[in-house]
């Protein structure tokens, strides 16, 4: 019976998610197909990677015919933030995940499905992940698959405020907490003027290099003033 | 032949970065400091991808600065999820008609 509810409360909490991802992979679908590669490539590497920043990178590197070498490097400086998340997520993990559940459950580690669970209460079972990875992956092949094939159809309007979903979903998970915890506030006020200036100042950082140095300053300087004792941590 | 292996690579390495220290990391963390810097983790990182992103991700300053302000107050009121992806968007998207 627990295991039914948590798949469900899975799915619904995933379905933001799969909008946001729809509109984003969607403009993904585009890009990939301009840039030479064909409908079912495009949907592929959506369906086998699941995130947009290494995604886009990654696709050009091909359409620049660079080496597998250079592939490498680039997924693994801009999806290294996955590597923080998935430790972070480590420690909020009900007894029910085993290794086995770990090795698929790995696969569906994005920004936006560790970030619901890793704010959840309640500790993260293997139903409730795989419900939110289920849907999620679902919105975010489907955009891929719809904007490869048939990019000119929507009008751009709509397009381009749909590329405010996701955003808006971070808003949303970020607000409350830092209202409530004067700490949650600092740290996120210093990452986003730290991400501002980097995105000003420094413009030859990557976006996922800019990211993994923000956050882990910020994050430090929360540590630094507001250790966590013991309940309230992750 | 060649894009099968740039997809390998590609999806290979993005595994392998989530996998293995979401395998491999079962012990519990005992030390505070490093606790709490997971513990304000995902804020940060959430917060870095977010500002300034979201003021480029519509293809114009105003409707994105619109539908950021839609959300910030609607996130305040803690309204679900959805309710504020959706009203971001959809205030971007009429406000587009008019800048």
């Amino acid at each position: 019976m627990r295991q039914h509810t948590e798949w469900k409360e899975g799915l619904t909490a995933g379905i933001p998610i799969a909008l946001g991802y729809f509109s984003v992979s969607f403009g993904f679908g585009i890009t990939a197909v301009r840039l030479g590669l064909s409908v079912v490539s495009s949907v592929i590497i959506s369906l086998t990677n699941l995130t947009s920043a290494g995604q886009a990178q990654g696709v050009q590197v091909m359409a620049a015919h660079g080496s597998l070498l250079e592939m490498a490097l680039v997924q693994l400086v801009i999806n290294l933030r996955y590597a923080l998340m998935a430790i972070s997520l480590s420690q909020n993990l009900d007894p029910k995940f085993t290794l086995r559940h770990r090795l698929i459950a790995a696969y569906g580690i994005t920004d936006e499905i560790f970030a619901l669970c890793s704010t959840r209460k309640k500790p993260v079972t293997p139903s409730y992940m795989y419900g939110i990875i289920l849907v999620a992956t679902l919105g975010w092949t489907l955009g891929t698959l719809l904007g490869a094939a048939a990019g000119e159809i929507l009008p751009a309007q709509l397009i381009s405020a749909l590329g405010l979903m996701l955003y808006g979903m971070f808003i949303a998970i970020i607000v409350p907490p830092a209202a409530k915890e004067k700490s949650i506030l600092l740290v996120v006020i210093t990452a986003a003027v730290f991400s501002t200036v980097c995105y000003y100042l420094l413009p030859f950082l990557s976006g996922g290099f800019a990211v993994i140095l923000c956050a882990t300053a910020a994050s430090l300087l929360g540590a630094l003033l507001f250790p966590v004792r013991e309940e309230a941590a992750v | 032949m060649m894009t099968f292996w740039y997809i390998f690579v590609m999806a290979g390495v993005t595994y392998l970065i989530r996998m293995i220290p979401f395998s491999f990391f079962t012990k519990r963390i005992k030390s505070v400091m490093l606790r709490s810097f997971l513990y304000y983790i995902p804020y940060a990182v959430l917060a870095a991808m977010t500002i300034p992103a979201i003021f480029y991700s519509t293809g114009h300053f105003l409707t994105a600065l619109g539908g950021t302000i839609v959300a910030l107050v609607l996130a305040y009121f803690r309204l679900p999820l959805i309710v504020v992806a959706l009203a971001a968007s959809g205030s971007a998207f009429l406000l587009s008609f008019f800048v």
